[in-house]
């Protein structure tokens, strides 16, 4: 590790930026870290790690609370490190000061990549970045919560340092106090023993004294072997305050004489306020402020009940904007023209695969559509403007530095007249990340036209699922060829998108001649990062085509795809391990069906394999998906295993029902009923078994959506011979055929 | 208007317009916030509170038909309710916005039916959870009925 942080640190000198030091703070540093984030009696030792008088270890997490479980796997991984012991260890969130930008996470993925160029920024820090001043420097002033970074990049090059840096100050400190070697302690349920002279001392009466070392930036880490915490299913921080009812979302932040924003956006991406009957809507009991702004129009009132009813009374009228000829149909008509250019720029990952192809050419065309994040909580922001320039949010976010310059940007403010309350996350799955922040612009603005008042601005659901920053619309064309023995000899994929190309779209399998290809499309819809991003349609593409290479060449899928990872053994191992839970190959009942998928994603191997019954009306019934996963060492065994069943579940509703239609420029649907999601009753047993590896820590979060789609298409046709290429499965009629011929449809 | 509201065994008095949607007077009027808005038209659950033990959904209820009636919302359930535990030993939440409303619903059917199958958990909780906690849902409700009921 230490090699490639000093290529790294090279690396971004050469750039003229700085990411070094994060876990190492001068003590300046300290002192505003302490100011912000410290009661009497707590110290900061190093970043993101407290210690008080009474040993209670305070675990300063530079990320958001969504409901990934980070914040105790997280001060799992500090508390390992410290040997604090656990009933004595808590977390809190970092206030959104540059002094806890979470830098490590760059810092991680920036150990992966060697080019130090935006490009290089993974796509769900790339809007971040950019929107910060297009370099890496500022990048890292971020606190994001994405990319299945939190304990994979803040974790491991962050939290374990800064962790390990800490317990050998207190050891230090201990040592100072009995004039003896450090050598010869020990540490151990957050007391630091000395064995020679049997006298121990607690964490927190050494931490005064251990504040005034200097952290160590090249701390020793423990070995696996000595693990007590990592790796153990203990219980989550966060649930008791969320069966309670008692914890505080974004909706529910408190400030007094709250006043309520209720906001309709023109349907029309690019459209226009045109008109509003304003004296239907200003004798309404309640109404303070009627506020026009280009492309929406907003209530504030007393009651958000009366804001949302004198929106309806005030009969808004809006112009289609320059969208308002696109349509779905246009927008698939421009990815066959992209994808029939013969100039897409192709990426060979080996040999060559446009020569390779010859004569005898397997192709497939696949689709995915737009989809909406339609988290449970809609996007909503409080704010107060007091003038002449003090501006006060309240907003959940998935970067909360990063949203308050944006806020401060918005309003015109210097960063430092902006206060900003991150609070918890009714769910997000990339909506709340930087470049998906409308709702924090529209929030700001009408504050500034209420001055005084503070307003909490909520979009109703309608408008949250017609104004979200969507998973793409992406069509992709396969092609292939065939050794006599099945196995493929060439593999070229062509696939829509309007960024470069996505290394998401490389196999793993073994075939000597590959290339991708990025055929460039604009799309007039506003898109953004959604659970698992590129791979979310990636993984379909090619799970779905290698099932049909396996078809043609007359193989079991599964075996076919075993033949192809011979030289990836923990790819195998995942495989197999999903192939043995299933009972793959184990006779079924007629009409039922099983499909298999492997995708890797955010450093994580993750097989699943779904079985389906198909009737013989078309009814789709989804018995089971069995899911095997690789993350290297699961940091508690049962969240990792949560955010797995999370990520099948989420991965289910998309490929089921999951469709964005566009007409007249705008979003067709509306709301639950016409963007239906999986619920208890189409929901099917998941069960998630862990292949524990050497390998890297991988994240959780999202690596359990992309192989969802693909297993339970690949099912499909296992059960009914119709192969389905284009998402949501209820788009298509599913009567019961053998599998028979080549392509059934 | 004034009316009388009786929730979580406390009469309160709030001066509303008849038709408020009773969600948003339990949050705005009363503060209690636990109860959560989810899509306004009555079809997720986020909303779900319990009117006479029955689990209905406050988006979409009027204000002045829960006139009378007694009211429970989560925080009158406290915090270690059997549902509330079984919650808590499965780790169900995840974000845990719709909890809330998982956990009034879930918490009525069980009174009525102690020990539901997996079937009648489905048909009478249709609540969305978009972070996907119904296994641990399912296996949290299989957990009280097995207390319960029969062995299934």
């Amino acid at each position: 590790m230490m090699t490639r942080r000093a290529v790294l640190i090279s690396g971004v000198t050469a750039a003229g930026a700085l990411v070094v030091g994060y876990a190492l703070w001068p003590s300046g540093r300290l002192a505003r870290a302490s100011r912000l984030a410290a009661k009497p009696g707590e110290r900061f030792l190093s970043s993101w790690i407290k210690v008080a008088d009474d040993d209670l270890v305070t675990v300063v997490v530079p990320h958001c609370d969504m409901g990934t479980g980070t914040f105790t796997a997280l001060a799992q991984m500090a508390a390992e490190e410290l040997d604090a012991d656990w009933t004595k260890v808590q977390a809190q969130i970092a206030p959104p000061d540059p002094v806890f930008a979470n830098g490590a996470l760059v810092e991680g993925f920036l150990c992966e990549e060697a080019n130090l160029t935006l490009n290089s920024v993974p796509f769900f820090l790339r809007a971040a970045a950019a929107n910060a001043s297009r370099t890496i420097a500022d990048s890292i002033h971020l606190q994001t919560t994405g990319g299945s970074s939190a304990l994979r990049m803040t974790g491991v090059y962050g939290m374990r340092i800064a962790a390990a840096a800490a317990r050998e100050m207190l050891v230090k400190a201990a040592a100072a106090r009995l004039a003896a070697s450090p050598d010869g302690f020990r540490t151990e349920m957050s007391r630091v023993i000395h064995d020679g002279s049997g006298k121990s001392f607690g964490f927190g009466e050494l931490a005064a004294a251990a504040a005034r070392w200097t952290p160590s930036s090249n701390p020793r880490l423990k070995p696996k072997s000595a693990y007590r915490l990592i790796g153990r299913s203990l219980p989550r921080f966060d649930i008791p305050a969320k069966v309670s009812g008692a914890l505080e979302y974004g909706i529910d932040a408190s400030v007094p004489d709250l006043h309520y924003a209720a906001i309709k956006l023109a349907r029309a991406f690019g459209g226009r306020l045109r008109s509003v009957r304003e004296e239907a809507a200003t004798p309404l009991r309640g109404v303070r402020k009627i506020v026009r702004l280009d492309d929406a129009i907003v209530v504030v009132a007393d009651r958000f009940w009366r804001a949302r009813n004198a929106l309806e009374a005030l009969q808004p009228t809006f112009d289609a904007g320059v969208n308002g000829a696109v349509s779905s149909q246009t927008i698939h008509a421009s990815h066959r023209r992209a994808l029939e250019d013969a100039k897409i720029r192709r990426h060979r990952t080996s040999g060559d695969g446009a020569a390779a192809l010859g004569g005898a050419v397997i192709e497939r065309n696949y689709n995915v559509p737009y989809l909406a994040h339609a988290p449970m909580e809609p996007v909503n922001a409080t704010a107060l403007y007091t003038p002449p320039g003090a501006l006060e949010v309240w907003a959940g976010t998935q970067d909360a530095l990063g949203a308050r310059a944006f806020c401060a940007k918005t309003a015109g403010l210097p960063v430092g007249k902006v206060v900003f309350h991150p609070l918890p996350i009714g769910g997000a799955f990339g909506r709340r990340l930087p470049g998906q922040w409308n709702f924090l612009t529209y929030a700001v603005k009408t504050a500034i036209a209420v001055p005084n008042v503070p307003i909490k601005l909520l979009f109703t659901r309608e408008e949250d699922i017609q104004h979200d920053f969507y998973r793409p619309n992406v069509t992709s064309r396969f092609r292939a060829s065939l050794r006599p023995d099945g196995s493929p000899l060439a593999w070229v994929s062509d696939y829509t998108t309007g960024d470069d190309a996505d290394p998401e779209a490389q196999i793993f399998y073994d075939v000597p001649n590959q290339a991708y290809g990025a055929a460039k499309v604009a799309s007039p819809v506003p898109t953004g990062a959604w659970r698992s991003v590129a791979s979310s349609w990636h993984g379909f593409f090619i799970e779905s085509f290698v099932d049909e290479l396996a078809y043609e060449a007359h193989r079991d899928p599964l075996d076919y795809r075993r033949t192809l990872l011979q030289g990836k053994p923990r790819h195998l191992a995942v495989l197999e391990l999903a192939a043995e839970k299933s009972g793959w190959g184990a006779p079924l009942p007629e009409r039922y069906g099983r499909g298999v998928a492997i995708v890797e994603s955010f450093g994580t191997i993750v097989a699943h394999v779904t079985l389906v019954e198909v009737a013989d009306s078309g009814a789709l019934k989804v018995h089971r998906v069995t899911c095997a996963a690789d993350c290297g060492m699961a940091i508690n065994p049962d969240g990792f295993r949560a955010q797995i069943e999370g990520g099948v579940v989420f991965g289910l509703s998309a490929a089921l029902y999951g469709a964005i239609t566009i007409e007249h420029g705008a979003v067709v649907q509306r709301n639950f009923p016409d963007y239906p999601v999986v619920r208890l009753a189409d929901c099917p047993a998941i069960e998630v078994h862990l292949h524990q590896s050497e390998g890297p820590l991988g994240g959780a979060g999202e690596p359990g959506t992309p192989p969802v789609a693909p297993s339970l298409t690949n099912a499909i046709f296992a059960a009914t011979g119709i192969r389905i290429r284009e998402l949501p499965v209820a788009r298509h009629e599913l009567r019961r055929t053998p599998p028979a011929t080549a392509d059934s449809i | 208007m004034t009316l009388r509201l009786q929730v979580n065994g406390q009469v309160h008095e709030v001066d509303v317009e008849p038709d408020a949607p009773l969600l948003w007077v339990i949050r705005d009027e009363l503060k209690l916030t636990g109860t959560k808005y989810g899509c306004g038209i009555g079809v997720c659950g986020a909303c779900t509170v319990q009117m006479n033990g029955q689990a209905v959904r406050s988006c979409t209820l009027p204000v002045a038909s829960a006139v009378d009636a007694d009211i429970l919302t989560i925080e009158g359930l406290g915090a270690s309710s059997e549902v509330q535990q079984a919650w808590i030993e499965h780790q169900v939440p995840q974000c845990g916005y719709c909890q809330s409303g998982m956990i009034m619903a879930v918490t009525a059917l069980l009174a009525a039916k102690p020990a539901p199958t997996d079937d009648e958990l489905a048909a009478a909780v249709t609540n969305i959870c978009r972070c996907g906690t119904y296994p641990r849902v399912r296996a949290a409700v299989r957990a009280i009925a097995s207390r319960k009921g029969p062995v299934r």
